[in-house]
């Protein structure tokens, strides 16, 4: 599959409050923006393919999405592998595109859950509701204290992880939350659910994204100069609660990112930025030691020592992640991996190495990845 | 403001009623022995639906815990700061639960040895623990 499908359009709506917007009519207006940015026109696209929304799984959404899209296509419907979803959608996408089920597919989310409801971010968990357990976040925190207690990592080693976000976050006009973060600030904020602090958590936005996923050839056919190719992708699911999982610490995303890296021909060698799904701190540090960029326990040192920033030998998050700039799940940090192989980034990192990104759902119980390659 | 309930799951039955009568059950396969919680109608290893409902002896150890300063829910809002802890038992299972005498999480710590401790909310018993400091 290396590089035999590409990227050639992305599009996305402002990342924050869209009051009175429908969520469908977010992933249309980023679609149109993908379309555009493509160059393309409509007719050419055949396949629709959509992260359910978080906020209100619904049946049959996928095709309400295509309709409202004017489009029959030939592939389409919707995913939920909560977060994970858009990088698998993208690889369905390159599959059937190969296979000749489809020519051209938008691979899109949108959700409102700021203006609508984000009770699906506080509901209760099952019946361990009757303990206490609520939300998305306390899942993460068990992690989060595992690995502090396991690996004795101070606090301050954590604060490393939005402090530099957050950085990155300030320089992009398109951020939402562009003030930048100090470390005094970070440990001086009250905990959420401890140990995770405010900062710990990433936003909770409206917005939609989308990208458009076509053959290589096609693209080169039709004079699309900005194609990024996908050298690899690869999936892994760790599916059992957080609790029942024989090690809180490792998940299969290591699975995930070998598979990626073996399609891609690559090794970690040749990966220059990286763009990690941040949920919570927590989720970025397990990222970087599942794909066997730290190990086990030294990620958050490497965060602290400035691994993850702009001069880091593996800088983050380049856009601000979902800590700062976006708060929606996983297709924004593809697109600002595609921005950076096209060279049009608003902070650029040079060089010619591949750019690796994540996408994870549930509490680290889906996970994808997918590698990019340079616009040729 | 109304306490949380277990969903209503005949699987689960016999866990909550163990409970009720003071002991904590775990189910264990009769084909290839895994042991697990919570309730289950097929054994997740070996898929059998053959098994048996086991006493714990309710002796564990912590895995991780987390405190909440926010209350997602009204029943819970006198309650905060307080702990929900990730405890294996010595048998194998793990559940979540709160260590009652952990004083919001800053007695905890990984590996602390604790000790059942059923207690009541209202017609629910819940399976509760403590720190375990003496003798086992």
């Amino acid at each position: 599959m290396r590089g035999k499908v590409v990227i050639a359009g992305v599009g996305h709506t402002a990342y924050g409050k869209h009051p009175g917007r429908d969520r469908i009519s977010l992933i249309v207006e980023a679609s149109r923006k993908a379309i555009e940015d493509a160059g393309i026109d409509k007719q050419l696209v055949d396949g629709v393919l959509v992260k359910m929304a978080n906020s209100e799984p619904s049946f049959l959404y996928g095709q309400r999405v295509a309709e409202a899209l004017g489009i029959r296509p030939k592939v389409g419907g919707s995913l939920d592998q909560g977060g994970a979803a858009n990088i698998a959608l993208i690889s369905y996408a390159a599959m059937a595109i190969e296979a000749g089920l489809m020519q051209v597919a938008i691979v899109c989310f949108g959700d409102n859950p700021r203006t609508g409801s984000r009770q699906v971010y506080a509901r209760p968990r099952g019946d361990d509701a009757v303990y206490g357990f609520y939300s998305t976040a306390a899942g993460y925190a068990l992690i989060h204290q595992r690995y502090r207690g396991e690996y004795r990592v101070p606090d301050a080693q954590f604060g490393a992880v939005p402090v530099t976000v957050r950085e990155h976050g300030a320089k992009n006009p398109n951020a939402q939350l562009r003030a930048p973060l100090t470390l005094d600030a970070y440990l001086a904020a009250p905990y959420l659910i401890e140990p995770m602090r405010r900062d710990d958590c990433c936003l909770v936005s409206d917005g939609a994204s989308a990208v458009i996923v076509m053959a290589a050839d096609h693209a080169r056919q039709i004079g699309i100069e900005k194609a990024v190719p996908i050298l690899g992708f690869g999936q892994g699911q760790e599916s059992w609660e957080v609790h029942l999982r024989p090690d809180l610490l490792r998940t299969m995303a290591a699975e995930s990112a070998a598979t990626a890296f073996r399609m891609a021909g690559l090794t970690h060698r040749d990966i220059g930025l990286a763009q990690l799904y941040d949920c919570f701190t927590i989720t970025p540090l397990i990222t970087l030691e599942d794909y066997g960029f730290c190990k086990p326990g030294h990620a958050a040192a490497f965060a602290a020592e400035g691994g993850i920033g702009l001069d880091g030998s593996l800088p983050m998050n380049t856009s601000g992640g979902l800590l700062s700039e976006t708060g929606t799940p996983g297709l924004p940090l593809v697109i600002e991996g595609v921005r950076q192989m096209r060279g049009d980034a608003n902070l650029q990192i040079g060089g010619d190495k591949a750019c690796i990104i994540s996408n994870q759902g549930g509490t680290m119980h889906t996970h994808s990845t997918l590698i990019l390659g340079r616009t040729a | 403001m109304t306490f949380p309930r277990p969903t209503d799951s005949p699987a689960a039955q016999p866990y909550w009623q163990g409970l009720a009568r003071g002991v904590l059950l775990y189910q264990c396969c009769r084909k290839c022995e895994e042991v697990w919680l919570p309730a289950r109608e097929a054994c997740p290893r070996c898929l059998s639906d053959d098994h048996a409902w086991m006493e714990s002896a309710g002796r564990g150890k912590v895995v991780s815990w987390i405190v909440y300063h926010t209350a997602y829910d009204e029943a819970f809002r006198d309650r905060v700061p307080y702990d929900v802890t990730l405890v294996e038992l010595d048998e194998g299972p793990r559940l979540l639960t709160n260590v009652v005498d952990s004083d919001a999480g800053r007695a905890l710590s990984i590996g602390a040895r604790v000790r059942l401790k059923i207690e009541r909310e209202g017609d629910l018993a819940l399976a509760r623990f403590q720190l375990d400091c003496g003798p086992a």
